[in-house]
């Protein structure tokens, strides 16, 4: 038994790549789903009980189902109603869906938590309703937030690892695909592991710094 | 899609149950020994156990999954496919349950361990007839919150190649040209579990003896 690693990381510039893709897919799904998840949340807050029950249906179901079969469904199933899309695009597209459901989850337990009483004297200074909910809502409920936004954010970037399984160029694929070729796959997935360990204790990090920042501002 | 299809899926996620609920137990298992491991006041344990938690919450299960799948062989260890995703699965909620269950420890009334201090239980039985218990009590719903994540993650063990519910309904979409219907299904499937694991916990909750005043 002996395990070659030099194999491996000689494809520096091929990993580089897929930690590229990884990275730009996980940014750009997760500020996708924070924002189509903070309009459904708000949609749900104030649109009334026809359209909270409307939304509630696909928040469920994306939260009940897995990540895998629902890009499954979306890549392999997608072609037979027209909707092909290349792997890039379906993952990407997929990623933000899924996370948006779990992040409308976080903004209705955020607008939840902030009193009745403020919203009604924002209205009756006569705060519109977009005047409310950023200069009262959004404020009041973002520390309340953050910790979830983070823990969602770095479930996704662990989440992204499935998308090679739609052959998204990204991490995973390039780098066992470089374990296949150099009969180095344990190697491959080892070196894998400890990528993916760094990001996820680097974001980690980035997160507390973040939430430190922000509660020292929001202390009155 | 026919009835006939729909039976196999339906067969499929019995292995999807089985794996999930022995994973989630053997994991809880796994939580209260790591949850010792911390709380003992041994340096090298503290820190063995909070690299554990670290490493299977910093990588992606799929990835924890093709390592175990393809290092135990490498080291002389063979295991059916259907062990693998067991301890695949249950060594990565372990490291999830774990840091539930600190929560659940934390809350523990001081109190109540002093009492068992001055009954004179020594400091294991402490943790196993009190601490234990209460914590566990506590994190019920987190518990329920990891057994549907794990029922949802176990479609990841399609990859060491376990035929459940995932692995089946690929086979079926590859063999029948229909994964639109096949994965809808079993999407569906899932999301009724889950449904059902949801309300029977929230039954569960109920019946369970109430947590100890503060």
């Amino acid at each position: 038994m002996s395990f070659d690693f030099a194999v491996i990381l000689a494809k520096g510039p091929q990993i580089l790549s897929g930690l590229g893709v990884t990275v730009l897919i996980w940014l750009a799904g997760t500020a996708l789903a924070v924002a189509l998840g903070f309009v459904v949340a708000t949609a749900r807050r104030f649109g009334g009980p026809l359209i909270n029950l409307v939304l509630m249906v696909p928040v469920e179901v994306l939260r009940g189902t897995p990540f895998l079969i629902q890009i499954f469904l979306l890549y392999f199933g997608g072609p037979y109603i027209g909707l092909r899309l290349d792997p890039i695009t379906a993952g990407l597209l997929g990623i933000s869906v899924y996370g948006a459901a779990y992040y409308s989850e976080i903004f209705r337990a955020g607008y939840q938590s902030v009193p009745p009483g403020h919203v009604e004297a924002a209205e009756c200074v006569g705060f519109s309703r977009l005047q409310t909910i950023l200069f009262i809502l959004l404020p009041e409920m973002a520390l309340l937030v953050l910790p979830p936004s983070m823990n969602m954010a770095i479930i996704l970037l662990k989440d992204t690892a499935l998308l090679s399984l739609i052959t998204v160029p990204e991490m995973t694929m390039t780098v066992s695909a470089i374990g296949s070729q150099q009969y180095a796959f344990v190697e491959s997935i080892v070196v894998l592991a400890l990528v993916y360990w760094a990001l996820v204790e680097l974001a980690n990090w980035l997160g507390r710094i973040t939430e430190r920042k922000i509660a020292k501002l929001s202390v009155t | 899609m026919t009835w006939y299809l729909f039976q196999l899926l339906l067969q499929a996620s019995l292995m999807t149950i089985f794996v999930s609920v022995l994973s989630i137990f053997a994991g809880l298992g796994f939580a209260v020994l790591l949850s010792a491991m911390r709380m003992s006041g041994n340096r090298v344990l503290f820190g063995g156990a909070g690299l554990f938690i670290s490493f299977f919450r910093g990588v992606p299960l799929l990835v924890q999954l093709l390592l175990i799948f393809n290092l135990l062989p490498v080291i002389g260890i063979t295991l059916p496919s259907l062990a693998t995703a067991i301890i695949g699965l249950s060594l990565s909620t372990a490291a999830y349950q774990a840091e539930n269950l600190r929560g659940g420890f934390e809350g523990v009334p001081i109190g109540l361990v002093e009492s068992a201090e001055m009954a004179g239980f020594s400091r294991l039985q402490t943790f196993i007839y009190i601490r234990t218990p209460i914590a566990l009590r506590m994190t019920f719903p987190a518990l329920v919150n990891e057994a549907i994540l794990i029922l949802k993650a176990s479609s990841l063990v399609s990859v060491v190649g376990l035929v459940e519910l995932t692995k089946m309904a690929q086979n079926l979409a590859a063999s029948t040209y229909q994964p639109l219907p096949i994965f809808a299904s079993a999407g569906l499937i899932y999301l009724v579990i889950n449904l059902i694991v949801a309300f029977a916990a929230r039954r569960a909750e109920d019946a369970l003896p109430g947590l100890p005043a503060k």
